[in-house]
């Protein structure tokens, strides 16, 4: 079962006594074992710029007591290297007397087939279909100018062996597909990004010629941006588009209902569950539970099987995400959100796929509701001061509204708002939820996880748009 | 225990005879060994600690004209060989392109290596944690302290060999001691964040630990009860930690694989007036125990002091070898980007910044990515203090701040109080005419 011993001088058996040896006066802790193999290729100014395949494998070792943490990580994977690794736990973690909590649940619960989409596709196909992925953005017009693609493979075997020989495994597999098209008109230059992925093989998103789809998405946002004139600045009314719009979520609550914020109470929501703090009509979850999402998981990161958890239902916060150990210390259960980006980073809550639930509203509605205001339709990426609440996020795709009518495109901006107010400003929630195209990456205290996001159209009372024209 | 220069040499050596074996008609080899021990407190309890080690390999192949690479972590000897024979494999199947190259010899560093990058010291995990505690210790001092993210200490040693075969084979070590405090201030419901951080080469250097918490919950404390202000244009001013972002975006668009794709919008703008003739940046590899120093780029080319902007004219690029060829220039050692990055220092002092005009808006903290170098477009998120009259008023928070670095790298005034604090560094500056968006 275990390759992860497989031409070391160790066995199960061994690995195992060392673990439950240096854990057994702990409250929590494992050996948690990796081996990922990620494929890059990258197709750039109509050359293939890179072709790079690696292999990582390690381990990381864990021991808690209380809230301390003590963590050792290494890819030698060696007798020599875990008593290392022992030590070194033993000696941050001094005279402990924790009870081992040895209680996970089990599950069968598969979202995503065991495939390695590196070798489902071979290298000189894939280079042949980025050849003709560059031809085809460049033949749609002559104003095309620079193309990027790239394909990014990964198949990643988790190894979880906690104190007393249990073991948890998972294979995930992950890919993603993204285009970047430059433009050029009238000495303007602008660029489109557009992106595909998941947890799939390369054919189950490319099938069917859907690359030009992505080609032809990316040269659309591009193009529009060649009209786009200076964003205004200051407050006003929002609508935001179905789908990758949902970093909002992800950036204006998503973070600060994070256990590890709101145990350690630096998080504006830390004393308001129960409470109100979204319009009525909002509800969002958190859900790892999606066939083959790029946020999914069958079980995270410390073996805890993944689950859709409600964080806000109709405007009331109602949990927090979850890993073990702030669970422990909060005196609640993992939801399954304990995520660490390898064997060489800490497990954290982080989120999965944070979606917003379908209201009534159309987004027609919406923008004939509006005076003046800004619809955004596409974003660069988002960020957020947990403890101030405070978040931004970038339009890479945004027209003005004017008198309820979608007027002409604006420059890219970005929008700021503040986390625990701005979801009390929803006016109206559509009724056509949309999950993002696979492409999100969330970062947090360095560690990067695929995450995705969802949300049907939405109409914020008010934000501050970052554009230059008052 | 880092390894030793000849374990790192021995195993690019086989890296490079295993490729050639194989066929390959060129290969480069990185092999690099860290070792990093951190602790974490908060609220003056310890909260965690981490030891990290790896070594790991990056190999790229040529033949003739064509290229590919792998990196592992996973070194044992039949791994490597089979990794070895799969980038060559890659390497024949990958189309021709006729950039692909290692450097022109002539170009390989070759001199002393006397910067002082290393320090032995080991800080054992107690005296870590003390030293941390003493920062909180000191920033709990003021009542409106209540509670810290964290504060950590680090200490990193690496070594790393780059050989290729041109019979380049260099190396050296490197150590980091990086401590940080990061404060909680609260006061009538307002909560905010802030920090002091210093990182440097060797301990000895580091910022003294009660000043690190002294600075944290003073910056922490100024942020609480922010207010919104008008939308407006305003000069502003950016404190060192902000105005640095601006130099990192502008090496971003000067680096030659942007100008060769004519991805950015400095493209053609050699030999011109970018900024104000009192402009001057320079990138300087050599400064000794520099945060940014090193000898040689990821492909063995010396880095040479580079004056990019002299009297606001645009003189150079940071270049690589492949994209060198592209725009016919040779390469300059910036494969890895920039050294030690900064500003020359302008000709105001701080005081006659502050007091530039009657009301400016001095921003501590930016937030997003909003920077577009295509366009030369900038928005993004922000926090700081309103300065009337050249003393520091109420706080301002949720706004945004907006501009074409065209306009401001055009109108930017720098103040007389650089220092080396990271690898890339700027004196406060002065912008005049930003755009705020407020209510």
């Amino acid at each position: 079962m275990s390759n992860f011993f497989k031409d070391t001088d160790l066995d199960l058996k061994k690995a195992e006594k060392l673990v439950s040896d240096t854990l057994h006066n702990c409250d929590d802790g494992e050996l948690y074992l990796e081996d990922t193999k990620s494929e890059s290729i990258v197709l750039d100014d109509n050359k293939i710029k890179s072709s790079n395949y690696t292999t990582d494998i390690g381990y990381g070792f864990r021991a808690i007591n209380g809230d301390v943490v003590a963590y050792s990580h290494s890819n030698e994977i060696s007798e020599k290297s875990l008593i290392n690794s022992s030590k070194n736990l033993k000696s941050t973690l001094k005279n402990t007397k924790g009870t081992y909590n040895y209680e996970i649940k089990k599950t069968n619960q598969k979202f995503y087939k065991e495939i390695d989409p590196i070798e489902e596709k071979s290298l000189s196909n894939k280079i042949l279909l980025l050849n003709k992925i560059n031809d085809y953005s460049r033949s749609i017009d002559s104003n095309v100018k620079q193309v990027t693609a790239n394909f990014l493979g990964e198949k990643k075997s988790v190894e979880i062996l906690r104190s007393g020989g249990e073991i948890l495994n998972d294979v995930r597999p992950l890919i993603r597909f993204n285009v970047s098209i430059m433009v050029e008109k009238n000495g303007r230059k602008e660029t489109g990004v557009y992106g595909i992925g998941g947890r799939q093989s390369y054919e189950d998103y490319l099938k069917n010629d859907n690359w030009k789809r992505v080609c032809e998405e990316a040269y659309r946002i591009a193009n529009t941006n060649l009209e786009s004139k200076p964003s205004p600045a200051g407050e006003m009314k929002v609508v935001l588009g179905p789908g990758w719009p949902a970093i909002l979520i992800h950036e204006a609550v998503g973070h600060g209902l994070e256990g590890d914020f709101n145990r350690k109470k630096t998080s504006v929501f830390h004393d308001l569950v129960g409470k109100k703090v979204a319009s009525e009509g909002v509800t969002i979850i958190d859900d790892g539970t999606l066939d083959n999402r790029r946020g999914s998981l069958n079980i995270d990161d410390e073996g805890t099987p993944t689950e859709k958890t409600v964080l806000i239902e109709n405007g009331i916060l109602k949990n927090f995400m979850q890993d073990r150990l702030n669970a422990r210390l909060m005196n609640t259960r993992s939801t399954g959100n304990g995520r660490r980006e390898s064997y060489k980073h800490v497990v954290m809550p982080r989120m999965r796929n944070t979606i917003m639930l379908n209201g009534k509203n159309t987004q027609e509605e919406m923008i004939n509701s509006v005076d003046k205001g800004i619809f955004a339709v596409s974003f660069g990426g988002g960020q957020v001061d947990i403890t101030s609440g405070k978040f931004v996020f970038n339009c890479t795709e945004a027209y003005e509204i004017i008198n309820g009518k979608i007027g002409a495109p604006i420059k890219g901006a970005t929008l700021i708002g503040d986390g625990p107010s701005s979801l009390k400003e929803v006016l109206m929630v559509g009724n056509d939820m949309m999950l993002d195209p696979g492409i999100g990456t969330c970062g947090k205290a360095g560690q990067g996880v695929p995450v995705g996001v969802g949300q049907p159209s939405l109409l914020i009372d008010k934000m501050t748009v970052g554009g230059t024209q008052i | 225990m880092i390894k030793e220069e000849n374990y790192l040499k021995n195993l690019a050596e086989l890296c490079l005879s295993k490729s050639k074996s194989f066929g390959s008609t060129d290969s480069n080899v990185v092999v690099s060994n860290t070792v990093s021990e951190s602790v974490n407190i908060r609220n003056k309890k310890l909260d965690g600690s981490e030891r990290s080690e790896n070594l790991s390999v990056k190999l790229t192949t040529f033949i003739g004209k064509k290229k590919a690479s792998i990196s592992s972590s996973n070194l044992k000897e039949k791994n490597l060989e089979d990794l070895v024979k799969r980038c060559v494999e890659a390497t024949k199947i990958t189309p021709d392109d006729e950039l692909n190259s290692l450097p022109d010899k002539d170009l390989y560093f070759v001199g002393d290596k006397n910067l002082n990058l290393y320090d032995d010291t080991h800080i054992e995990n107690e005296q870590k944690i003390n030293f941390i505690r003493e920062a909180e210790n000191a920033a709990f001092s003021n009542e409106k302290i209540v509670n810290t993210n964290g504060s950590g200490f680090s200490e990193t040693k690496s070594n790393f060999v780059l050989a290729n075969s041109s019979g380049f084979s260099n190396g050296y070590k490197t150590s980091n001691f990086t401590a940080y405090c990061e404060v909680v201030s609260k006061s009538n419901g307002s909560m905010e964040r802030d920090y002091e951080f210093s990182s440097r080469r060797f301990f000895n250097d580091l910022m003294k630990p009660e000043e690190m918490g002294k600075n944290a919950s003073e910056l922490a404390i100024k942020k609480l009860n922010p207010k919104k202000i008008k939308s407006e244009k305003i000069s502003i001013i950016f404190d060192k930690r902000v105005s640095k972002n601006i130099l990192s975006t502008f090496a971003n668009c000067i680096s030659a694989s942007v100008i060769a794709k004519g991805t950015t919008f400095l493209k053609d703008k050699l030999n011109e007036k970018i900024f104000n003739d009192k402009i001057n940046i320079v990138d300087k590899g050599d400064i000794k125990k520099g945060i940014g120093s090193r000898y040689f780029d990821s492909e063995g080319v010396e880095v040479k002091e580079l004056n990019l902007v002299k009297d606001g004219i645009l003189k150079d690029y940071l270049i690589d070898t492949y994209y060198g060829k592209k725009i016919n220039k040779k390469s300059n050692g910036r494969s890895s980007g920039t050294t030690n990055l900064y500003f020359k220092n302008g000709e105001k002092t701080l005081d006659e910044i502050l007091n530039s005009s009657k009301k400016v808006l001095y921003i501590n903290e930016t937030i997003g990515r909003g920077a577009n170098i295509i366009t030369g477009d900038y928005s993004v998120g922000a926090s700081g203090v309103m300065v009337e009259n050249g003393e520091f008023t109420n706080p301002v928070s949720e706004i945004t701040i907006a501009g074409n670095f065209n306009d401001i790298f055009k109108n930017l005034v720098l103040a007389d109080d650089l220092e080396f604090n990271f690898s890339t560094n700027s004196p406060t500056m002065l912008i005049e005419g930003m755009t705020v968006g407020g209510i």
